[in-house]
């Protein structure tokens, strides 16, 4: 049976994968997802104040942009929540991967991963208004609020299952033996886990917390609904700079901020890449 | 270590995750459940009093000088309207989508990692950014316009932002790539040998996509729908920004319940006729998709 998948097809220069018409389809599509964002690129360097008039080629505005006090307090506020939940969802994430894969399902571990997945189900607006209420809840009956710390574990939430699937991958890629041959040789459980496990993990562990970082670096529909006074994030900081009349410095901050996913993605894509090719 | 203690301290290390998503992710669910049959109060939040007013108010409307119900369908409007939405949403994604994945599925295997790449840089970035973008180019006095009359395809700008069309152009490019990656995974996977039989049975390209690549592709087609078509359903951000607040879908106007319209309760009533919305396509995914991937 094999042969007869690797045996071309004789000379005719029929290619039988071929559809006419679908590359077309797939060169629009490309069009389609990069133009806006190239187009806004483009003029974030333009030197006027419009963003549909170009005049000249300046790297004005991201002065204007780096040295705007509310653009610089959002940017503090969504590093410091952006960091600690990808921190706290990472850790989470692996323990839970580690004591989910590679051997027969504990009891209950079905309804565990089920959890762990949930957020991806649930729209995001029903997420953002049920956090909001449940913060309201806790205020109200216990008068407790974490202050930022309130949007800290709403985006640990969320964040959790998207640092989860890249470690579970990278595990379920990994046999047990050199596991084995640690323990034959006396090590501890833990000393297995940190001298040869984490290592070898660490490829899945660092594309998790990179998805984890840019899902809560970038969201704005759950941070809007339940960010207090003051607690304003770049996205919400962004939306607010929509009520004036829009200049190239929006540009540049969305530049900046689309900079800083492309990056994340990008490192995410290459490292779990590189496990693919020499595994 | 014995059996009994390794399972025990592998839940212990996934009780952490399920213990936070638990309580700051499945609890707030159950809250709305509750303020979703409370009565609002005046600014914001609930009186704990005991009501079905948010459900009664989805359906009919109080009449403020008997107190009489009238069956109105403002609401049953914005739901069918955004059905509409993200349905239309995902039949152009798969119409767009399908090809391209195809295309990029049949490329040397050096080539499909830096498309794949290309793909998934717009799905992990910034919606709200993106659909910015869409906003700048689309205005009356946006790059579109600008084109189109350069073109003297129109001889003024066409008013797009603000209208439906603009908010169905969002969903579009907001979920092209939810489509297009499990199109892909699925694509991939297809078999070559089954086109070239199809072939040497004198089908034709028309045929062999029809009945062969299609078929064996259903997985992927109905998990890319479904990828599309449930963040479509509940857009919070394409609305709000491309619909300027005039045109409504069931996602902005759950949020106005909890702003301006103060009425929490029926904003979480309105979440959970979503939620139900999303368990029924689920449903569906999982009845269709189960126990029919391995042909070949």
């Amino acid at each position: 049976m094999a042969e007869v998948a690797t045996t071309p097809l004789p000379n005719t220069g029929f290619d039988l994968r071929r559809q006419p018409g679908f590359g077309a389809v797939a060169m629009l599509c490309l069009t389609i997802l990069y133009a806006p964002i190239l187009v806004l690129i483009v003029y974030s360097f333009n030197a006027n104040d419009l963003v549909t008039r170009w005049s000249g080629f300046s790297m004005s505005w991201y002065g204007t942009a780096l040295t705007n006090a509310g653009f610089y307090a959002a940017a503090r506020n969504t590093l410091t929540i952006s960091l600690t939940a990808m921190v706290a969802a990472t850790i989470l994430a692996t323990l839970a991967a580690v004591a989910t894969t590679r051997r027969a399902p504990f009891p209950g571990q079905g309804a565990a991963y089920m959890v762990i997945n949930l957020p991806l189900m649930v729209p995001e607006i029903i997420t953002a208004v049920a956090t909001l209420s449940f913060f309201a809840l806790l205020a109200q009956w216990f008068g407790l609020s974490f202050g930022i710390g309130n949007l800290i574990l709403a985006h640990t939430v969320f964040c959790i299952p998207f640092a989860y699937m890249p470690i579970r991958a990278r595990l379920e890629d990994m046999d047990l033996t050199l596991e084995h041959a640690a323990a034959d040789l006396y090590a501890t459980p833990w000393a297995t886990f940190r001298r040869v496990t984490l290592p070898l993990l660490a490829p899945g562990i660092s594309s998790g917390a990179a998805l984890a970082f840019i899902v809560s670096f970038d969201d704005f529909t759950i941070t809007q609904l339940v960010a207090g006074p003051g607690q304003t994030t770049l996205p919400i900081f962004i939306w607010s700079q929509l009520r004036r009349p829009i200049t190239p410095e929006l540009n540049a901050m969305c530049t900046i901020l689309l900079g800083v996913s492309i990056l994340f993605v990008s490192l995410s894509f290459l490292i779990a890449n590189r496990r693919k090719a020499n595994p | 270590m014995s059996e009994a203690s390794d399972i025990r301290s592998r839940q212990l290390l996934t009780l952490p995750a399920v213990a936070v998503i638990t309580l700051f992710g499945v609890l707030p669910l159950l809250v709305i459940v509750v303020y979703s049959v409370l009565k609002p109060a005046t600014y914001g939040g609930v009186v704990w009093q005991v009501t079905p007013q948010a459900y009664v108010n989805f359906l009919f409307q109080q009449d403020i000088i008997d107190d009489t119900l009238h069956f109105t369908t403002d609401y049953l409007q914005i739901f069918a309207r955004s059905t509409l939405f993200a349905a239309l949403t995902t039949v152009v994604c798969l119409a767009l989508g399908f090809p391209t994945a195809y295309f990029m599925a049949t490329r040397p295997p050096g080539q499909r990692n830096w498309w794949i790449l290309l793909i998934t840089i717009p799905f992990w970035t910034n919606l709200l950014i993106r659909t910015l973008a869409v906003m700048l180019i689309i205005r009356d006095e946006g790059l579109l316009n600008d084109f189109l009359i350069w073109l003297h395809a129109i001889p003024k700008p066409i008013v797009i932002l603000y209208t439906d069309t603009a908010i169905v152009l969002g969903l579009l490019y907001s979920y092209l790539p939810f489509m297009v990656l499990p199109l892909y995974a699925s694509l991939e996977k297809l078999d070559f040998r089954l086109v070239e039989a199809g072939f040497d049975l004198y089908a034709t390209r028309g045929q062999v996509l029809r009945r062969i690549v299609l078929p064996l592709t259903k997985p992927g087609i109905i998990a890319g729908s479904l990828l599309v078509f449930i963040p479509a359903l509940g857009a919070y951000v394409t609305p709000l920004i491309l619909g300027g607040g005039r045109h409504l879908l069931i996602g902005d106007l759950i949020a106005q319940q909890f702003g301006s319209g103060r009425n929490w309760p029926f904003g979480c009533a309105q979440a959970l006729i979503l939620m139900a919305m999303v368990l029924v396509a689920l449903w569906f995914y999982v009845r269709n998709a189960t126990g029919r991937v391995q042909h070949g």
